[in-house]
């Protein structure tokens, strides 16, 4: 049997519906931003050798070394895990410091297509210099 | 609401931040949330940098010229001492979450230990990169 205080959360459906105070979902996002971070840690360390082996090359010989099967992949989910951690990094930021409660919708929207956006943008890129060089 | 009150009774607010005296805890806790929002901006320029190389020689030469001007190498710089320090403390927070190093002897060691690992990092890609 559901207690009464277990379906609503001592909230009236009211305050639930406007999304203010504990929705009692902060869990998952915490764990998810977490787990993103744990992967991108792991990936940054690829990362920054994956740059510093880069540095000096020619473009040619820079989209060669990005189309390695290992390096493709490996930007693919440094990206994604990456991307996933920083809007959920500027979400947190926002909603700390941004009071004005429509500024702070818009600024969340914008948070969410820019780094969308972003994301995509890279890893589309990604996959066209893997294809087009033939792996 | 809050502006009323503010204006119409003149009770004692809580201390504000810039009356503390400043830490390394805090300092560090700081400059994780502003390295954090640094790297951000660097986004951009990643995501130029992948599109630059998918379009074509003429393109990511452009893009590898703005890299090496001053300009470009300040920024480099900047966003590589951000890079190391947020991935230092990233990793510092993790085994906070983890429940390690919570003692306040270990917050300054492992605090410590991340100026100390950005320092290294930094001077030693970078040193890489010319030597």
């Amino acid at each position: 049997m559901k207690l009464k205080w277990e379906a609503h959360g001592f909230k009236t459906p009211l305050a639930r519906a406007r999304g203010l105070g504990s929705l009692r979902s902060g869990l998952k996002e915490w764990v998810r931003l977490r787990v993103a971070a744990i992967a991108s840690t792991i990936l940054a360390f690829w990362f920054v050798w994956f740059v510093l082996q880069s540095v000096g090359m020619s473009h040619l010989e820079f989209v060669k070394y990005l189309a390695v099967p290992v390096n493709s992949i490996a930007m693919i989910l440094f990206v994604i895990t990456l991307f996933y951690h920083l809007v959920l990094g500027i979400r947190e930021i926002m909603e700390d410091y941004i009071h004005s409660e429509w500024v702070k919708i818009l600024a969340l929207i914008f948070d969410y297509m820019f780094f969308s956006v972003s994301g995509v943008v890279c890893v589309f890129f990604v996959l066209k210099i893997a294809f087009s060089m033939g792996v | 609401m809050s502006g009323q009150l503010s204006s119409k009774n003149k009770r004692p607010l809580s201390p504000h931040l810039q009356i503390y005296k400043p830490q390394i805890t805090s300092v560090l806790s700081f400059l994780h949330r502003a390295t954090g929002v640094a790297l951000c901006f660097g986004i951009p320029f990643f995501v130029w940098w992948i599109a630059a190389a998918a379009s074509g020689s003429c393109a990511y030469d452009f893009f590898i010229k703005l890299c090496a001007s001053p300009i470009g190498i300040f920024c480099l710089f900047g966003w590589t001492v951000c890079f190391y320090y947020y991935l230092a403390n990233g990793i510092r927070h993790l085994l906070w979450d983890a429940g390690a190093l919570l003692e306040i002897k270990n917050v300054y060691i492992s605090g410590y230990l991340v100026l100390f690992f950005t320092a290294l990092l930094t001077v030693g890609s970078w040193g890489f990169i010319f030597f």
